[in-house]
């Protein structure tokens, strides 16, 4: 466990340490920028529409850093060759997956809580109403939305040689699941037998990431979601997690390393 | 005496794409037995199978067959590196960490508690010469610098067992004479040492035993004395076994 966390703790000085979090700050700067054209407008419809606006860069930038934090980990370990002193150490190859999901992870869950609790003062501040439970439950499925994109991008970094064709798969997979996955059943319905099957499968095997999208959570106060719901919704992303973290010790295991 | 660190008909081929031929046979039925307390010379000229060995050993690369121990212990378990010190031949550390850093985050994975480590950190660094810049980033560090950095690493544990890949390459000759004395300090300790070089003069003045191979296989091990035999030198010993002859046209 401590070699997972050490593991886990140099992801995170790296990422500080490269400036990466340089996007968060820009994000955050176009957020207070759209936010405070807020009081020009003084409509309620237009003061959600930019709440709107804000929360979809929210999720884009979220969905950037990681995705291309967690496709480039290994590949640059092997590349700088910090993999071989690495490895020589007690640490087994699994170890050090998980210590990289997890540090990816965790800089993922700083950086929503960063732009959650920015967003939330900005837009409350402006409404003088205060739906903090609204905003928990929407940054942590969307936090666990995030492990289940870093898992399956750390399964890809390992499956794929080169980084930057991983981010790109990544990307198209992550954006094709939250776009077009909801409707798969119903194209399914309209096509012919083996084709069917083989759509209905899909439909059925890949984890719904866009189940986790609850941004109108925060832009419109819905109701709460049953908090039944929402823990099932944790277990449904740490499944996913675990199969995808499962997969990538195995095909590590097996790769030759020099 | 038990040998600490053995091969046995090690074999290793490597296949991909970019070989022409398929496969590439790096190491052919190697046997290799390194006893507690010995320096150990790893000779060969380059593409011998040198890295390749040791990549071996650290679980790296898989043999092909054979098998490989460290401790007795098959070198497919983690646990058997528990007790070495490896430093790789080419390599940059985390450039965003400072050696200081880099040595606690190895510590850890050791499970080296904090004031273990606040008491064999020092050491190291002034051991290797890098205190004055131990909180500056590695990326800052010149080549030799990184190196020392790496042998640094090494002893992080307090390892029995030392696997060094050309440990005095891309250093000084201040530097060298350094590793030397480190090496010896090492062998007084009762400690293990497995090296590759290319530089004979040194295997020469710290080896109690030496091997050298040539295209995957084991040509020659012994004593320093019984490797050179009737030759004058090491050097003339080890460029008569690699089937060198001086060619009259240069
Ligand atoms: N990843 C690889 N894929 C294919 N062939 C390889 C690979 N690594 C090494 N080889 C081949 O295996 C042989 C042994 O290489 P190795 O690196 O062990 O040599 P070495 O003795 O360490 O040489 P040097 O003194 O140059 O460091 C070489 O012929 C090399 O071309
Ligand atoms: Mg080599």
């Amino acid at each position: 466990m401590n070699n997972i966390f050490a593991v886990a703790g140099v992801v995170i000085k790296e990422l500080y340490r490269r400036k990466d979090f340089y996007v968060l700050f820009i994000v955050t700067i176009l957020i207070c920028l759209v936010m405070a054209s807020v009081n020009i407008f003084n409509d309620a419809k237009i003061v959600r529409y930019l709440k709107e606006i804000c929360l979809l860069l929210v999720w884009i930038s979220s969905l950037v850093i990681a995705i291309t934090t967690t496709s480039r980990q290994i590949p640059a370990e092997r590349e700088n060759r910090t993999l071989l002193p690495l490895l020589a150490k007690p640490l087994t190859r699994s170890q050090l997956v998980l210590g990289k999901f997890l540090g990816c992870w965790l800089a993922c869950g700083l950086t929503l809580l960063c732009f959650y609790v920015f967003f939330g003062a900005l837009s409350a501040s402006r409404e003088h109403h205060w739906p903090l439970l609204n905003y928990f439950q929407a940054a942590v499925l969307h936090w666990f939305m995030l492990g289940v994109v870093v898992a399956m991008t750390l399964l890809g970094s390992l499956v794929f040689a080169a980084s930057s064709s991983n981010s790109t798969i990544c990307f198209v997979v992550v954006g094709s699941i939250l776009f077009v996955a909801r409707h798969l059943d119903q194209v399914a319905l309209t096509l012919r037998e083996p084709l069917r099957t083989v759509i209905y499968s899909i439909y059925f095997a890949i984890p719904h990431l866009e189940l986790f999208d609850v941004r109108d959570l925060v832009i419109h106060s819905w109701p709460l979601i049953s908090w039944l719901y929402f823990s099932l919704a944790l277990l449904y992303a740490l499944g996913y997690v675990a199969v995808f973290l499962t997969a990538a010790c195995l095909v590590f295991r097996r790769k030759a390393v020099n | 005496m038990t040998p600490i660190l053995q091969t046995q008909k090690l074999r290793v081929e490597y296949r991909s794409r970019e070989l022409r031929q398929g496969t590439k046979i790096a190491l052919h039925g190697l046997d290799l037995e390194v006893c507690a307390g010995e320096v150990f010379g790893f000779l060969g000229p380059n593409g011998a199978g040198k890295t390749t060995t040791m990549n071996v050993l650290l679980g790296f690369v898989p043999p092909t067959s054979g098998s490989a121990s460290l401790f007795g212990i098959d070198v497919r378990q983690p646990i058997s590196r528990q007790r070495i010190g490896y430093l790789p031949e080419l390599t940059y550390y985390y450039k965003f960490l400072t050696a200081e850093e880099l040595l606690r985050f190895y510590g850890k994975i050791f499970g080296l508690t904090r004031a273990e480590m606040d008491k064999r950190i020092p050491e190291l660094l002034k051991l290797v010469e890098l205190e004055h810049a131990a909180n500056r980033p590695i990326k800052s560090y010149s080549k030799g610098m990184q190196q020392r950095a790496g042998l640094a690493q090494a002893l992080i544990n307090n390892p029995d067992l030392l696997v060094l890949d050309e440990p005095t390459s891309g250093l000084d000759p201040l530097g060298r004479m350094k590793v030397r004395e480190i090496i010896q300090r090492l062998k007084n300790d009762g400690k293990t040492v497995f090296f590759s070089s290319h530089e004979l003069g040194e295997v020469e003045s710290v080896c109690d035993r030496v091997a050298i191979v040539h295209q995957g296989e084991l040509k020659a091990v012994g004593s320093v004395s019984e490797v050179t035999g009737r030759h004058t030198s090491l050097e003339k010993a080890f460029l008569e076994i690699i089937g060198f002859q001086s060619s009259p046209t240069l």
